[in-house]
C-alpha cells in the first residue's frame, strides 16, 4: 500500500518536511487547523486556547496514559485562509526549545488537497531528538502494557 | 536506544555516506576504500571504526586484509528509524480526513 504521509528529513539538515494529500476540499482541510473542536478531534488533544489570525497564540495539552499533563504553545505569525499558516510550536517543560513551522495548504482538484509542512528546529540534533520521540514513546508504551499485563497476574 | 541513536549520527556525516555506497556494491579494504577519498588515511580510519562501532559496517579477515562489508540490517533498522514519527502523522491525517469527511454532509 502506498504511504499517503511522507516525511523527508536529510541528513544533517535542522528541518524537515511532512506532505500528504487529502480526499477534501482545501477549505475544509484549512479549517481542520483552524477550529478548536476539529483540531481537538484529529490531534488528540485539548485545545486550550487557538487564535486564528496572525498574532494570534494557541495553547493545547494531552494527557498521557499515567493521567500527566504535556502543554504546547505557538503563536501565529501569518495566517492566509486556504492558503497558509506560519506559527512557533514548543513544547512546555522540555529541553527541545521552540520550533518554526511553514503550513502550506494547496488546491489539487475540487475534492483533493495537499499540505506541505515544513518544520524548522534549532539544530539537527534538537530535529533529530524531536523524530525519535514517538520511538521512545513507543518503548514507554509498550512497557506501560508489560507493567499491567504484570499486574494481572500478580492478583 | 543508545545504539539506534549512534546509527543515526554515524549516518549524519557525508564522508560516511560515500563509504557506504562504496561499500554497499563490493567488500573493500580500508586502503582500497581511503582511495577514493582525497581525505587523509588515519580519517577514513576513523570513520570505518564509528561505522564498525555502530555495526553499519562489519570486518571479515580474509588472508591478511580486512574487508569491510556493509550491514543490510542494521541499513534496514536505521532506515526504519524515522517510521513511527511518520506513522504518528499519518494516524493523524487519517482523523483528519475521516472528521472532516463526516462533517462535509
Amino acid at each position: 500500500m502506498e504511504q499517503k504521509t511522507k516525511i523527508n528529513a536529510e541528513d544533517g539538515k535542522q528541518e524537515l518536511v511532512i506532505t500528504r494529500e487529502f480526499d477534501l476540499p482545501v477549505e475544509l482541510l484549512f479549517k481542520a487547523h483552524t477550529e478548536p473542536e476539529i483540531v481537538e478531534q484529529w490531534m488528540g488533544t485539548k485545545v486550550l486556547k487557538l487564535e486564528s489570525k496572525k498574532h494570534g497564540s494557541y495553547q493545547f495539552e494531552t494527557t498521557d496514559a499515567k493521567g500527566n499533563k504535556h502543554g504546547f504553545n505557538g503563536v501565529i505569525h501569518e495566517f492566509s485562509p486556504n492558503r497558509k499558516i506560519t506559527r512557533t510550536f514548543e513544547m512546555e517543560n522540555t529541553p527541545f526549545g521552540v520550533q518554526l513551522e511553514f503550513y502550506e495548504f494547496e488546491r489539487l482538484t475540487d475534492d483533493t488537497s495537499k499540505l506541505t509542512m515544513q518544520i524548522l528546529y534549532k539544530s539537527v540534533a534538537q530535529r533529530d531528538q524531536v523524530l525519535q520521540l514517538p520511538f521512545a514513546q513507543g518503548l514507554n508504551m509498550a512497557h506501560n502494557r508489560l507493567q499491567e499485563a504484570a499486574r494481572k497476574l500478580i492478583r | 536506544m543508545n545504539l539506534r541513536r549512534d546509527v543515526f549520527q554515524a549516518l549524519a556525516d557525508p564522508t560516511r555516506r560515500a563509504i557506504l555506497l562504496l561499500v554497499a556494491s563490493q567488500s573493500m579494504t580500508a586502503g582500497a576504500i581511503a582511495s577514493n577519498f582525497d581525505t587523509a588515511r588515519p580519517t577514513v580510519s576513523k570513520h570505518l571504526q564509528i561505522l564498525t562501532e555502530c555495526e553499519l559496517l562489519e570486518q571479515e579477515q580474509n588472508g591478511r586484509e580486512i574487508y569491510y562489508h556493509i550491514n543490510a540490517k542494521k541499513m534496514k533498522e536505521a532506515a526504519d528509524f524515522i517510521e513511527p514519527f511518520r506513522t504518528m502523522w499519518e494516524d493523524r491525517f487519517n482523523k483528519l480526513e475521516a472528521v472532516m469527511k463526516k462533517n462535509k454532509k
